[in-house]
């Protein structure tokens, strides 16, 4: 810096926008009494799969919904919608992240009344997801077996800003000789206190469970409108 | 890669508050990013350049200041700044928390300005 430079104080933060369009999301998602579930992975983990089974499971008992983020294709929106509930897919083109704006354009039109839990699947993707919040209650990160028990060290941030790991592909772990106590504890290393959730949306081993944690869940945070 | 999204909103902030407070030209811009912001430092320089290309940024200097990530350890009862993102331990007594007090800034913090 020299003499004719000066320093101007800004403090802003660069992804402020996101932030309070995320907020707002929340909030409008507590006063509707909708639970918000956002699913990250890398490609292949197995989180179309995991959202199938879980809104054909929740909705006999529930109102489910769908929006489902995708570099270029519908092909998961068109799987989805076989279970019948309301699913709309978000063509994100070159970016590789659902943004909060993103959400909030795909919810128009939706009468967030008439749902009890709303899904937000991220595009496949470990990195970019982590530094952007949708207004998501709770965020899922998947690891399928098959990606090796490493997975939450070499990806610690987007564990790290996740709420629950779900560990997807279990009817494969003999296979691969998948090694449960090393991945656990490698996600309590990076995000100590992580609920984690051990399944196969192709058994349904292990589907009940995370159903019931999904709907305690919402009982919990949304004590005045959750039956 | 979200790197140039990022640096592309860092350029718009800069301008932006540069103009409105009555200067053209920003010589630097200073940025505060946290280990744990998701953004790779070296993604992010690079990108910045590209996206000053044609704008009154262009030539003008991305520095950053690298936060490391500080939990609060609940045995200590203090901020600790843990030694790698991969154990969040208090790097003392090693009891595991979940708490992070810093470490997610992606924050610009000042410009510097030709007078």
């Amino acid at each position: 810096m020299n003499a004719e430079t000066r320093l101007l104080e800004v403090r802003k933060n660069v992804l402020k926008q996101n932030d309070l369009i995320a907020r707002a999301l929340r909030q409008r998602f507590r006063e509707a009494g909708v639970l918000a579930v956002s699913l990250v992975s890398s490609p292949g983990s197995g989180k179309t799969a995991f959202l199938e089974k879980m809104l054909a499971m929740l909705r006999s008992r529930h109102r489910v919904a769908a929006l489902v983020g995708d570099l270029a294709t519908e092909n998961d929106a068109a799987r989805l919608a076989r279970s019948h509930a309301p699913v709309k897919q978000i063509i994100t083109g070159t970016i590789c992240h659902l943004e909060a704006a993103m959400v909030q354009n795909a919810l128009e039109g939706w009468d967030l009344n008439q749902l009890d839990f709303l899904f937000i699947e991220n595009v496949g993707n470990l990195v970019c997801p982590s530094s952007y919040d949708l207004g998501e209650d709770l965020r899922l990160v998947l690891l399928s077996v098959t990606e090796g028990e490493d997975k939450p060290l070499k990806y610690p941030t987007i564990f790290n800003s996740a709420d629950v790991a779900i560990i997807t592909k279990w009817d494969l772990a003999a296979a691969v000789e998948f090694d449960e106590a090393a991945v656990k504890s490698n996600i309590q290393a990076v995000r100590p206190g992580m609920e984690v959730f051990t399944l196969s949306a192709k058994t349904d081993e292990g589907i009940a469970e995370c159903i019931k944690f999904l709907e305690l869940w919402r009982k919990w945070s949304r004590p005045a409108i959750a039956i | 890669m979200h790197e140039l999204s990022i640096a592309v909103s860092i350029v718009e902030m800069a301008q932006e508050e540069a103009e409105s407070r009555g200067h053209a030209q920003v010589e630097a811009v200073h940025l505060r990013l946290g280990l744990l912001s998701g953004v790779v430092k070296q993604a992010l320089l690079s990108c910045y350049e590209m996206a000053c290309e044609a704008t009154p940024l262009e030539g003008s200097q991305l520095l950053i200041e690298e936060i490391p990530v500080e939990v609060f350890c609940p045995q200590c009862a203090v901020p600790r700044a843990i030694r790698s993102i991969q154990w969040f331990c208090c790097p003392e007594c090693g009891t595991s928390t979940p708490t992070v007090l810093r470490g997610k800034e992606l924050e610009v913090v000042a410009l510097e300005i030709k007078e």
